[in-house]
């Protein structure tokens, strides 16, 4: 089947896409789009965080078809003019990025957070971030990541 | 495979009756993890996201009439208060992004025994609207709704609409034991709601039977001895024994998440908890 949907605020078509698959396989496989990450397919991770219309969600676990027509912005939509978005410049600064795999569903979700709650507490940042494993970091790096994004997007 | 995309309620139940091969899909995080895995091949996906009846809720006469489609954050931001039994269970589901798609609909498709908004909805006293385009809507107390393990009585030319649950009259509790704060399927699970106003006490048990169940004895022990009148304290030698009377009403199982000896011991734990938070919930109320 046919699916059209836009992504990172352009629109995007794709044939032949087997119904049952999800929105990560058409992002990664179809459309070009590695940032995503694909590590368990089961929703327990958080590699593959996209936004659908504006909140965070596993792609794995949303059909493709299901995108039809709705917004997805991806990892790769963040940096503006090729200016890192500012949580992802903090995660380079705080070092919170080892292998890397978990980091992009980490930046998403940690976007989405600044955006809702621009000054949030640890409880705020270790609830939004309870459904994104890192096997590397041991966590500290990343929160401090955070912190580090918000303190920077309260100045400003 | 196919993918059904209606876009109105009655295109959806037409499809449901048409395509008997086909799956609901709602939030996908039941669904998805199936296909993923290669568990499951159904002929066609029926998207419901696109429903949009299914994504609403509606108060009349003291009633929530919620929609089958919608999702766990909005239950969490909409109906907190009059319906905090339920938002209690949906703050415990997953993760954020899960919380963000999975919806009540989707839990009481799946119908499993761990099922996190089961329990406050048997506390509550809920019924589930099943509708089909050929006999139009019946409607079950969610008590009778669970037919086995992961089993219900749901037909297959039928979906859910919607989830009709009393706002609540008094204070409601849930209490979910598992390894983590987030992510964990129960090891089993306890809900509560107590209704001052016909002087009842509702139960509902999750993953400690083949079944989310009530524990109607334990219940209306409690309920007949609690002092409704003067809302004096509740002794903790009757929050014990109404804690027992639940964990006698559960028939857990050993599994890799818990023993059943456990699951036993940890709902007379949460029930006796449960209590007298909402017993003195009550009483500072009052
Ligand atoms: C990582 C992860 C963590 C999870 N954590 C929890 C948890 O803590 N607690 C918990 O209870 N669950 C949990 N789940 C399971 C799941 O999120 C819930 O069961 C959720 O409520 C399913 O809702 P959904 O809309 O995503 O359902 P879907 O996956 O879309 O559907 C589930 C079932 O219901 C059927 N269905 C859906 N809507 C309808 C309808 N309107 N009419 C008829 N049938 C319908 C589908 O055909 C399917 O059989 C978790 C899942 C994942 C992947
Ligand atoms: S790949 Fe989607 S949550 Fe792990
Ligand atoms: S940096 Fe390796 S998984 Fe997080």
């Amino acid at each position: 089947m046919r699916v059209t949907t836009t992504v990172n605020g352009t629109e995007r078509t794709a044939d032949d896409v087997w119904p049952g698959e999800s929105l990560l396989f058409l992002l990664r496989e179809r459309l070009g789009l590695p940032g995503a990450k694909n590590a368990c397919e089961q929703g327990e991770c958080g590699s593959c965080t996209v936004y659908l219309d504006g909140e965070p969600v596993c792609a794995c676990l949303v059909a493709a078809g299901q995108a039809t027509g709705r917004e997805v912005t991806t990892v790769e939509g963040l940096a503006e003019g090729g200016r890192l978005h500012p949580v992802q410049e903090a995660f380079v600064e705080a070092g919170a990025v080892q292998c890397g795999f978990c980091t992009p569903g980490l930046v998403v979700m940690a976007s989405d957070l600044l955006e809702r709650v621009p000054e949030p507490s640890d409880p705020e940042i270790r609830e939004a971030l309870a459904g994104n494993l890192c096997r590397c970091t041991g966590y500290e790096k990343i929160l401090d990541a955070v912190r580090l994004a918000a303190a920077r997007q309260a100045a400003r | 495979m196919d993918f059904l995309q209606p876009s109105s309620w009655d295109d959806a139940l037409a499809a449901r009756a048409e395509r008997p091969d086909a799956l609901p899909i709602a939030g996908g995080t039941d669904v998805m993890v199936e296909l993923n895995f290669d568990r499951r091949r159904p002929g066609a996906l029926l998207d419901l996201t696109r429903v949009p009846e299914l994504r609403e809720w509606t108060l009349a006469d003291g009633v929530v009439r919620l929609g089958a489609g919608v999702p766990y954050a909005r239950v969490i931001g909409e109906l907190g208060d009059r319906l905090p039994g339920l938002a209690m269970a949906a703050r415990t589901v997953g993760s954020p992004q899960i919380r963000a798609r999975g919806t009540v609909g989707g839990n009481l498709g799946s119908a499993s025994p761990a099922g996190d908004a089961h329990p406050p909805l048997l506390a509550a006293g809920a019924q589930v609207e099943l509708v089909s385009a050929a006999r139009g809507a019946r409607r079950v107390p969610v008590a009778d709704f669970f037919a086995g393990v992961k089993r219900s009585v749901l037909e297959p030319d039928e979906l859910i609409a919607a989830v009709l649950v009393p706002e609540a009259a008094g204070p409601q509790q849930y209490c979910k034991v598992g390894t983590r704060n987030a992510m964990v399927i129960a090891v089993s699970a306890f809900a509560l709601a107590l209704h001052p106003d016909r002087q009842e006490v509702g139960t509902g048990i999750g993953s400690a039977a083949p079944t989310p169940r009530r524990a109607p004895e334990a219940g209306q022990f409690l309920a007949g001895e609690l002092n409704w009148a003067a809302r004096t304290p509740l002794p903790e030698t009757l929050a014990a024994e109404f804690g027992r009377r639940v964990a006698d009403a559960a028939s857990p199982i050993d599994d890799v998440r818990g023993s059943a000896a456990y699951r036993r011991h940890s709902l007379a734990v949460m029930a006796r908890r449960a209590a007298t938070w909402a017993w003195d919930d009550l009483r500072r109320a009052a």
